[in-house]
């Protein structure tokens, strides 16, 4: 069995090696491996910490998905060699004002329906086990099973250890089984059998496949270096709502903190200046310390978005699945994403999860009625 | 002179005639597939849309959605600080849409999100005087909104209470008082909070409602959709029908003299 898998991002990167932990041939196709929204997330493994209203068939995914971390990385330790930055460390959400505190507290029920620990901590309780944040916050939830890894670390482990088995190609068309085997053929000319063919290329379109329901959704994030004095300015993962505004502070083990993130889909694919002043403001407003940290990176990608929020993992046709649209929890729903692409393309006994996941969910209902 | 219950009554608004009298906005909701159950739910004919953060081309963004639903995009100029800024925004927006609508906002600053009014109505008199049809989202306040009618906009827009506070209407007198001298019509524009404050907005003569957090950050969005639908349609038959005048004192809704023998004798 060879699968040929079209995209080296989280999800391509994390597929291949289940399939290859399975026994799998694999070979991968992407002109600039891990370099789109894997590059850029944050990659906040955040279940609780994440739900909003209205999304449950997500929040189960991202329980299941985060707690199948642990397994993975030390999976990826035991063949690689190397162990990617994998850091177990609470979360801790803040509420700036009364009101964010009213909104987040609203949905402790959602999260106990689901199992998810936390603990609701006052304002001076929060203060207590983070001094760094400000000193007018509202309260504070903490989430201590919601943890973080570094993108950039996991898949330049597993980029390396695919090193062979990568073609830093574009892929330029999808050929058919017909009769034979499918195939792609890519920018530099060649043609790669396949026996099954997987498509996780974000909003990149490979002709011969089918349009998905994606729209850029750009999130600009920064990467900040704490003066050694100051370290570690914070220990736990630090969210909070600003004015209703979402922003993060994740802490790295270096000492550094990744601040984000927008979400903007005005078409503008560099960094936005009102999105970069927005998330500094915000971060100012709940950990001050910030202001003394240096501007190691400011980066903005596009996540693929669906209508729902929800990835698309489905097989198109008997030889092509599509595993996509992972939008802003790529890096978290990797590891279950990709046991459920593996399953669809080994033809494994369906998993329930993944009938939600088709691309049919996404017919779209007549027009509602034609105004003048 | 409506005497029977009401059956159809469109809002008449730059040229078009709309059977809902609410009008969503698109900001907060936590997804596309969310957002459109909410709309269509709402039964809104017009959805506002920032022209600043969603690009009018390319996937399956916000505009394809409410060209697939038949609900008419109303661009407006968010996040804009200056008059020049949101004409720019407006001559974007029109290119891009291909329509002279704008609802125009220019605020005064990002804590309360209030217009500036010497801004707006710089603005507005400029985009009325290039054929826009401008729907001026304005501060609650009578004498701006006369100017601001007096310069030629198609639609005044008081703001209730500030943009996502869901205050609801923080002076009902002064939304009654634009209200009463307004020769085009006015649309409640931000501040909603709950059901009951649409419905007050209808009663007190608005036109229509514009809302967007109350729905899209509510618990359930597409079922607070629906319960602003319906206030919003109580609200305009309540404004329609008469509300009886305020008193002090009791005032038996089954007089004596109300009975039937005395009617008879009335009717003979």
């Amino acid at each position: 069995m060879h699968v040929v898998l079209v995209g080296a991002g989280i999800i391509g990167l994390v597929t291949a090696f289940e399939l290859h932990s399975r026994g799998v041939e694999v070979t991968i196709c992407d002109p600039d491996p891990a370099s789109g929204a894997s590059h850029a997330a944050a990659g906040m493994l955040a279940p609780a910490s994440e739900i909003v209203w209205g999304q449950d068939p997500l929040h189960a995914l991202m329980a299941d998905s985060a707690a199948l971390y642990p397994q993975l990385v030390g999976r990826i330790e035991q063949v690689t060699g190397k162990r990617p930055a994998y850091r177990q460390n609470p979360t801790m959400v803040i509420a700036a004002e009364q009101a964010d505190r009213q909104a987040l507290e609203e949905l402790q029920q959602v999260r106990q329906e689901l199992g998810l620990p936390s603990e609701v901590l006052l304002g001076s309780q929060a203060r207590r086990r983070e001094p760094a944040l400000a000193s007018n916050i509202a309260g504070a939830l903490v989430f201590a099973a919601d943890h973080q890894i570094d993108p950039r670390s996991l898949t330049a482990i597993l980029v390396e250890y695919f090193d062979s088995r990568l073609v830093r190609e574009l892929v330029t068309e999808v050929l058919p089984a017909g009769n034979g085997r499918p195939a792609v053929r890519t920018a530099g000319g060649r043609v790669i059998d396949a026996d099954q063919v997987l498509l996780s290329t974000g909003l990149q379109q490979i002709p011969g496949t089918p349009a998905l329901p994606l729209r850029a959704v750009y999130g600009d994030i920064l990467r900040l270096d704490i003066p050694g004095h100051l370290q570690p300015l914070i220990t736990h993962t630090v969210r909070g709502l600003v004015h209703r505004r979402p922003v993060y502070l994740v802490p790295r083990e270096d000492g550094s903190i990744v601040l984000g993130a927008s979400s903007r889909e005005d078409g503008n694919e560099m960094v936005s200046v009102e999105a970069m002043y927005t998330l500094l403001d915000d971060a100012r407003r709940l950990v001050p310390g910030i202001m003394d940290a240096s501007l190691r990176e400011v980066i903005a990608r596009a996540r693929p978005g669906t209508p729902d929020d929800a990835p698309i993992i489905d097989r198109i046709d008997p030889a092509l699945v599509v595993a996509n649209g992972f939008f802003r929890h790529g890096v978290l729903l990797a590891p279950l994403g990709a046991r459920l692409a593996a399953d669809l393309l080994l033809d494994e006994p369906p998993d329930e999860r993944t009938a939600a996941l088709g691309l049919r969910r996404f017919a779209t209902t007549d027009t509602r009625r034609n105004l003048g | 002179m409506m005497t029977k219950t009401q059956t159809h009554d469109p809002l008449q608004i730059a040229g078009v005639a709309l059977d809902s009298r609410l009008v969503m906005g698109t900001g907060g909701a936590t997804s596309l597939a969310t957002l459109e159950e909410a709309l269509v739910a709402s039964g809104t004919e017009v959805t506002t849309v920032a022209i600043r953060h969603y690009a009018a081309a390319g996937g399956d963004s916000v505009f394809a959605m409410l060209e697939r639903l038949g609900v008419l995009a109303l661009p407006n100029t968010a996040g804009c600080y200056t008059a020049r800024d949101a004409v720019l925004t407006a001559k974007l927006a029109r290119e891009a849409l291909e329509t002279n609508w704008i609802k125009l906002e220019v605020i005064a600053d990002e804590h309360t999100l209030l217009p500036d009014p010497i801004e707006l109505f710089s603005a507005a008199e400029q985009l009325v005087s290039e054929g826009f049809d401008v729907f001026a989202y304005t501060n609650d306040d009578p004498a701006l909104a006369q100017r601001l009618d007096d310069v030629g906009v198609c639609a005044i827009m008081p703001a209730g209470a500030p943009i996502g506070t869901g205050l609801g209407i923080l002076n009902p007198h002064n939304i009654a008082t634009i209200v009463n001298r307004a020769s085009v019509p006015v649309i409640l524009d931000a501040g909603i909070g709950t059901a009951s404050d649409a419905a007050l907005a209808m009663e007190l003569g608005c036109e229509a409602v514009l809302l967007a957090s109350a729905v899209t950050r509510a618990h359930n969005a597409p079922l607070m959709a629906t319960a602003m639908r319906d206030a919003v349609n109580a609200g305009r038959a309540a404004r329609l029908a008469g509300r009886i005048p305020k008193r002090d004192l009791a005032l038996a809704s089954s007089p004596a003299e109300g009975t039937m023998q005395t009617l008879a004798g009335q009717f003979q």
